[in-house]
């Protein structure tokens, strides 16, 4: 039967075209079927792994870790240190670590295809492609979000326990604790779409990790440069600002509510997501 | 079936394909062949959807790529340019695209063992030699079973056993009904598995033909090594008569525009003494070359006027 010397399982191949046992004619692609595909690549790469783990790690690791730290110094605080310590803040400041590697991961689960070539694959089997930008988005951020959500949980939780010992610490029915840990997991998944989306609009991964880095790291700090008044004013409305302050507890005069700030960061990604969906359809892989 | 219909492609001011249209049929292997830069790949990306013809269609089974259902069923493709994530396992990217179709694993690890890639099939592909990162494009091609196949110079990077290999697959491919489309920059590379050819140069059509045709006219137009007693006057008789003569260092004649038999009678005729009348065959690279070279030389350079 089979004409294939030197292929032991070329038999399969001989039947009539596209009627061989077991695969259906017709089996057509759906979003399931590529939600599939994508959690298979998100977790067969190494370097993804690396991140996740990460990511992880430092959200539940680092807040208990300057807990530690806090406690040990806490007599030599200030006053107004130890009146205004944020129980719930400090016990969340992994985020600026998580978010970085949640970022670049963002970043990567889209350039690293391009890089590679993998993208063509990957649309030659998804050729309507926008089902592919959705999977992605979609396994990212379930996966980012109950990584950093679980992280924040054991970070809010193992630092209050340390902060018995100066009895500052807080219970999860706090004011904002619960919207500060639950914010902290949202901003951060927020981030890494915004990044996969900045990814699939540059195609390259140096392009997108210095746009997140620029837009989340350097135009905070650069704002102060200008004349108060006018820094102020724009402060608001940066991705960073309004996205973050749902994640913390303490409220600024000067910005959006929690929720607010984190609707206009919202709106950020999505923005940002069209715009990538609308590039990756329209232009040549 | 693979149609495309007065398809252009323009990158800014350059063109990569102008007014293309040929039909590849089921049931035999088509070869698609033209010079490194004709434009092969990109009428192979335009057919797959990755690019967007400026004006044509491209179809395959009477629909344009991104409206297949289900593409990997109809179409398997591998293009020359890498496509595979150096980091993942050659059995992880192959069930990634598995998946996309609800492709059952067992067929992954069927074509693996198809392309003998069985027992590296956890390793990374960027660990992976070109050949076998060949053999893991043509498993990718297969795994939909389907009923079309693309492939871009397939025979790059593999040993003399893995071209026969390939050569067989193609031939077999075909005979069981389906269209089996492959390009290539060497003749002899598909001479022995095509039947059809197609051969484009500066992304025109310059020939659309079956092989043997092909062979038949290059063969026609083969040039005849002429020794005889009295060279100048043979060269004279046969310039008369509307050859083209050139005059080698060891006194025989190169004459092309006349056919041996031809030759012989006009010597006869005009009492000359011949001591050798070869035909000299021309290769088919040889014909494919002038062919390609021609339509380039008469050619608009490409720039729009």
């Amino acid at each position: 039967m089979s004409a294939l010397p030197t292929a032991p399982g070329a038999g399969r191949l001989t039947g009539s075209a596209g009627a061989t046992d077991g695969i259906p004619a017709a089996s057509p692609v759906t979003l399931g079927r590529v939600l599939r595909s994508e959690w298979t690549k998100l977790w067969s790469l190494r370097s993804t792994r690396w991140s996740l783990a990460v990511a992880f790690l430092t959200q539940a690791g680092l807040g208990p870790l300057f807990a530690l730290l806090e406690m040990g110094r806490w007599n030599q605080l200030s006053l107004g240190q130890r009146l205004f310590f944020s129980p719930i803040d400090h016990s969340l400041v992994g985020f600026h670590f998580s978010q970085l590697a949640i970022g670049v991961l963002g970043v990567l689960i889209i350039t690293g295809e391009y890089s590679t070539g993998q993208i063509r694959s990957t649309l030659l089997a998804v050729p309507r492609r926008l089902p592919v930008l959705w999977a992605k988005l979609i396994v990212f951020s379930v996966v980012a979000f109950l990584l950093i959500f679980t992280g924040a949980l054991i970070a809010f939780f193992v630092s209050n326990a340390i902060f018995t010992e100066h009895h500052v610490n807080v219970g999860l029915g706090a004011p904002h604790a619960f919207r500060a840990v639950l914010g902290t997991a949202l901003y951060v998944t927020g981030t890494g779409m915004l990044c996969t989306a900045f990814g699939t609009m540059l195609r390259a991964t140096a392009g997108g990790i210095s746009t997140f880095v620029v837009i989340l790291f350097v135009l905070p700090p650069i704002l102060l440069l200008l004349p108060t008044g006018t820094a102020d004013a724009i402060n608001p409305y940066l991705p960073s600002v309004a996205g973050g302050s749902v994640g913390s507890a303490l409220l600024s005069p000067h910005s959006f509510s929690p929720w607010g700030g984190f609707a206009l960061f919202c709106g950020y990604v999505i923005a940002a997501i069209l715009t990538a969906a609308w590039l990756l359809k329209r232009r040549d892989a | 079936m693979i149609e495309v219909r007065g398809v252009s492609k323009r990158y800014g001011e350059k063109v990569a394909v102008e007014d293309l249209t040929f039909t590849v049929q089921p049931g035999v292997v088509t070869g698609f062949l033209g010079p490194n830069g004709a434009g092969k790949s990109t009428t192979m990306r335009l057919i797959l959807g990755l690019d967007r013809p400026t004006e044509g269609t491209a179809t395959v089974a009477g629909r344009s790529y991104a409206d297949l259902p289900a593409p990997l069923h109809e179409v398997g493709a591998m293009l020359e340019a890498r496509a595979i994530h150096t980091g993942r396992s050659a059995r992880n990217h192959l069930l990634a695209l598995a998946q996309t179709h609800g492709i059952p694993d067992r067929r992954v690890d069927e074509v693996l063992d198809l392309v003998g890639l069985t027992h590296v099939a956890r390793k990374r592909v960027g660990s992976f030699s070109l050949g076998m990162g060949q053999r893991l494009g043509i498993a990718a091609a297969l795994l939909g079973d389907p009923h079309t196949v693309i492939l871009d110079e397939p025979a790059n990077g593999l040993d003399p056993e893995g071209i026969r290999w390939i050569r067989t697959l193609l031939i077999d491919l075909a005979r069981e009904g389906r269209t089996v489309f492959l390009s290539s920059h060497l003749m002899s590379e598909i001479q022995q598995s095509a039947e059809h050819l197609i051969v484009i140069g500066k992304g025109r059509l310059i020939e659309d033909t079956t092989v043997a045709d092909f062979v038949a006219r290059a063969s026609a137009d083969a040039p005849v090594r002429v020794r005889g007693a009295d060279p100048a006057a043979l060269a004279h008789a046969l310039t008369a008569a509307g050859a083209a003569v050139s005059l080698e260092a060891d006194g025989a004649l190169t004459v092309t525009g006349l056919a041996a038999e031809q030759i012989g009678e006009l010597a006869a005729a005009d009492g000359l003494v011949l001591h050798e009348l070869t035909p000299l065959r021309v290769t088919l690279e040889e014909a494919f070359m002038s062919r390609t070279h021609e339509a380039i030389e008469y050619q608009p350079t490409g720039v729009p006027v």
